[in-house]
């Protein structure tokens, strides 16, 4: 089990026929994500990796069950392009594409959740349910399967994560990489409920960052509902405020989105914080223990 | 990307916002010709893209007489590091009440959020932490933007007095110009109430969302190379996400989350960050070897931690562009790296021999690189 996605999800890729595209379809069909369709507007009727590519999505949604859809579109046309996924009805959308003006991810993410459909990113490495289905652009191989959810703001961070758990035995079910913009469509708290459902997940990794209030939040649901154990990291934590340090959502402004402040709300709920993405693997080790 | 309070004020304007009449000088001459024109009283602010102008004495008001000598003083003054090289020039405005009106962009509302306070004039962060009744917020529906009836009831909640209709009516082209303009924040404080009942921007700050730039390539223009770090110029010719920080630990690595972490430990071990650099995803040693280049030129820098994790970025690849740099003799100051991941020990076979510390562990690599640098501080 995972959540969200796996061996038997269908897929389509958005921007299939580009560069970005295509090198990440080879790759997740490499490692066994079922690829059904893409779409690029204009170069319908041709075949990308042995599979058809429609003009449309509601041309691919009309020939093909689809249970996902990836969006590798660039950034000026991204939020259509998950706007097209979600009214033509496909549940669950990941935009990896960075860069997208924040108004359109502002007006996007409102309308693709009152649709009812589930956004992960942008500006986000996807997603990736071990040894079974990869929507996203991780390297595959550092993720062994087992029994740890990982959520992540970041990138290479939780593929370093990944590794270490995998080394340790412990292994992951499903990482998902929220993304590291502003305005996102699925946050942390969004998924430690799928996580405790998941009768595979025995404990939850959540790698956050300064900026913005989603640790604080995801906090305040594990002390709640949760029932499973959560491990924190919290990256950035001698960041200087006011300063973007790469990714546009980490940074302190004012009062908000301060170390100390997700710090306090891990402490709060008994979410034990790791200090070093070694660390990680120990306290996991622990709270199962 | 932040724009400065005139231009602004000039966005604000072409969107119905009533601004006081006033021009840019870049010379004392200059601001007492302007102050002239207008024969009355004038307020002479630095235009420069930092917060507490007025705390450090760059603003200064002046009749026209003195405008010469008030510009004088605040041309060329320093504010927080930065050069003052012009000076808007505006008419006084007859203040009755000074109030609040902003747009930010709300994470947890994921919306873009009208906040609106009597406190005006004031800084508004220091309001939100001292008294954060007083500002009323009101998250936007992006679909059916702010309408004139939310307005009206943000403004009667937030205490402001004076006319409903036209308070209501600059607040609603503050939310025009916001979204036409792709800002990121746009403030008016203080929005002004004159003696004769007018409303009026008197102050406003729009920052712009720089991921929208290519919406707007007039505006996009009115970036100021020379308020930024030359360091930071090149790494932007170079594609690299790059800050400079006060330190003199050179740090570099791929991807943002494993950079920022990075510093957190060389800060850990006692050290100082001279900067932040992320070669970004899938880079090739050509990228590695320019990064290296323009850390190695940093005259802060007195050592180098490169921490990789290769995920589609290869290791091996990463090692070459290191060597290259190592091999031109570019690199005068020790560096510690720490690479692992895809293609982990073909990196290491090439390291082999070459004057490098290597660490399998980052916070071990972070401790190394701060002994070499003189230790903690």
């Amino acid at each position: 089990m995972s959540i969200l996605v796996n061996k038997d999800t269908r897929v389509l890729v958005q921007g299939i026929t580009g560069r970005e595209g295509r090198f990440h379809a080879e790759q997740m069909q490499a490692y066994g994500t079922k690829i059904v369709a893409g779409v690029t507007p204009g170069k319908g009727g041709q075949e990308v990796l042995g599979v058809p590519v429609y003009d449309t999505v509601k041309e691919a949604v009309s020939n093909h069950e689809i249970d996902a859809s990836i969006v590798f579109v660039p950034a000026a046309a991204a939020a259509d392009a998950a706007l097209e996924a979600a009214h033509a009805g496909i549940p669950l959308v990941v935009l990896i594409t960075e860069g997208i003006p924040t108004l359109d991810m502002v007006a996007a993410v409102k309308e693709i959740k009152d649709l009812g459909v589930r956004l992960i990113g942008g500006n986000c490495p996807g997603l990736i349910s071990a040894e079974e289905a990869k929507l996203g652009i991780m390297p595959g191989h550092v993720f062994k399967k087992g029994k740890v959810g990982l959520i992540s703001r970041s990138g290479t961070l939780t593929y370093e994560a990944a590794a270490a758990l995998s080394e340790s035995g412990l292994g992951t079910t499903t990482t998902v990489g929220i993304g590291g913009d502003p305005i996102i469509g699925t946050t942390f708290k969004d998924l430690l409920p799928l996580f405790n459902e998941d009768p595979e997940t025995e404990a939850v990794v959540v790698i956050g960052e300064i900026g913005g209030s989603d640790e604080e939040e995801a906090a305040a649901w594990v002390k709640e509902h949760m029932n499973k154990p959560v491990v924190g990291f919290i990256g950035g934590r001698s960041a200087p405020k006011g300063k973007r340090m790469g990714h546009a959502g980490a940074i302190i402004m004012g009062d908000v989105g301060t170390p100390e402040s997700k710090l306090k709300a891990f402490a709060e709920a008994g979410i034990p914080v790791a200090d070093t993405i070694d660390e990680i693997v120990d306290l996991v080790r622990q709270k199962l223990s | 990307m932040k724009l400065h309070e005139f231009q602004a004020k000039e966005l604000l304007a072409q969107y119905g916002v009533p601004v006081p009449p006033g021009k840019v000088a870049y010379s004392p001459e200059e601001a007492e010709r302007i102050a002239k024109d207008f024969g009355r009283q004038v307020v002479i602010k630095a235009q420069v893209h930092v917060g507490g102008r007025g705390k450090a004495g760059g603003v200064k008001l002046a009749q026209p007489e003195e405008a010469r000598e008030v510009a004088g003083k605040i041309l060329g003054m320093d504010i927080k590091g930065l050069t003052v090289k012009k000076v808007l020039v505006a008419e006084a405005v007859d203040i009755a009440r000074e109030y609040y009106a902003g747009l930010i962009i709300d994470r947890s509302s994921q919306r873009a959020v009208l906040m609106v306070s009597k406190e005006g004039g004031v800084d508004i962060e220091e309001v939100a932490r001292t008294n954060p009744k007083a500002i009323v917020k009101f998250p936007v529906d992006p679909h059916k933007g702010l309408r004139y009836f939310e307005t009206r009831e943000v403004v009667k909640q937030a205490g402001l007095e004076g006319n409903l209709n036209r308070l209501a009516n600059v607040i609603v082209q503050l939310y025009n110009a916001f979204v036409g303009v792709d800002a990121s924040l746009a403030e008016i404080n203080p929005l002004v109430v004159t003696e004769q009942g007018e409303i009026i921007a008197a102050d406003a700050k729009i920052d712009l969302d720089d991921n929208a730039l290519f919406r707007h390539p007039d505006l996009a223009k009115l970036r100021e190379v020379e308020a930024e770090h030359p360091l930071e110029i090149e790494a932007g010719n170079y594609g690299f996400a790059y800050v400079k920080l006060d330190g003199d630990v050179g740090v570099i690595g791929n991807g943002a989350g494993l950079v920022m972490y990075t510093l957190d430990l060389v800060n850990r071990a006692g050290g100082k960050p001279a900067n932040f650099l992320d070669i970004g995803g899938g880079a090739k040693a050509e990228v590695v070897y320019n990064a290296v280049k323009l850390v190695a030129k940093d005259p802060d820098v007195k050592g180098i931690f490169i921490n990789i994790f290769g995920g589609i970025t290869r290791a091996d690849e990463v090692a070459k562009g290191v060597i290259q740099a190592l091999e031109e003799g570019i690199v005068k100051v020790p560096v510690v790296m720490r690479v692992a991941g895809t293609a982990e020990e073909e990196a290491k076979k090439l390291l082999e021999g070459k004057p490098i510390y290597l660490y399998p562990n980052s916070l071990e690599a972070a401790k190394a690189i701060v002994t070499m640098v003189g230790g903690a501080k």
